[in-house]
């Protein structure tokens, strides 16, 4: 059991996302913007 | 000049290190696309470690991850985030309700997968044909009946009423009103002629 819960703190260790993953946020962030108008709120995606 | 450089780079990655996430959320929101990169270089571990040990799968993890920081980008984006709480634990708290609607949404549509020694499409088939054989199949079907037009009348309504209609040869005597043998030759003639329209004009009907 020992061994066991090492191997899986190991592996917790190692986890981190895609580097792909990463670059989307990154580029939906960019591309991302809020336009306001009164009330109302547009989410617009620039390509 | 080079350790000029050097001190800007460690003076750099100092102020990168210790300006608070609260600083880079207010560098981000006024445009600093760079602060987002920063919060999720710093965070990005212990999300993705907190996701993947309620889910236990990385591909899952990976669309949680991003869909996590989606909602964290739009809400900031916005201006509806508020600076009371600390940001690593609302990003957490988004994550962890993420985690909840995956679960809720799996509980409703039970996936079924297949293991080594056991694969569920080995049981369960798909008996409709693809795309490409449906197209041949119809196909044929109509140079088939385009073929059957060409049949003398009796004989067209006697192959149609046997073959469309599914009708028994007594059914079809009756109803044409002839005994069963003359049904019967009608029905073989039929197909002694559609053989020769098929063989002179080099008809291909291929399923």
């Amino acid at each position: 059991m020992e061994k066991l819960y090492s191997y899986q703190d190991f592996e917790l260790e190692r986890l981190q996302p895609k580097e792909s993953t990463i670059e989307f946020i990154l580029g939906y962030s960019k591309a991302l913007s809020v336009i306001k108008y009164k009330k109302l709120e547009f989410d617009t995606l620039l390509n | 000049m080079l350790s000029g450089n050097l001190n800007l780079f460690i003076k750099s990655n100092f102020m990168e290190q210790t300006l608070q996430d609260s600083a880079l959320v207010a560098k981000y929101i006024k445009g600093d696309e760079k602060a987002l990169e920063m919060l999720i270089n710093r965070h990005s571990h212990r999300i993705y470690s907190f996701i993947f040990s309620k889910v236990y799968d990385k591909d899952i993890t990976e669309d949680i991850f991003q869909d996590t920081f989606i909602k964290v980008i739009r809400t900031l984006k916005r201006g509806n985030y508020n600076e009371e709480g600390k940001f690593l634990p609302w990003v957490m708290r988004i994550s962890h309700n993420l985690v909840i609607d995956h679960f809720r949404k799996n509980s409703r549509m039970p996936k079924f997968e297949g293991s080594e020694d056991f694969n569920i499409f080995s049981v369960l088939g798909d008996p409709a044909l693809n795309a490409e054989k449906q197209i041949i199949k119809n196909q044929v079907e109509t140079d088939v009946k385009k073929l059957i037009e060409e049949l003398p009348e009796d004989q067209k309504e006697v192959l149609m009423m046997r073959l469309y209609r599914d009708m028994s040869f007594k059914e079809i005597a009756e109803q044409t009103d002839v005994s069963i043998n003359t049904a019967l030759g009608r029905m073989r003639y039929a197909i002694i002629n559609l053989r020769k329209i098929i063989e002179k004009n080099n008809i291909v009907l291929t399923n």
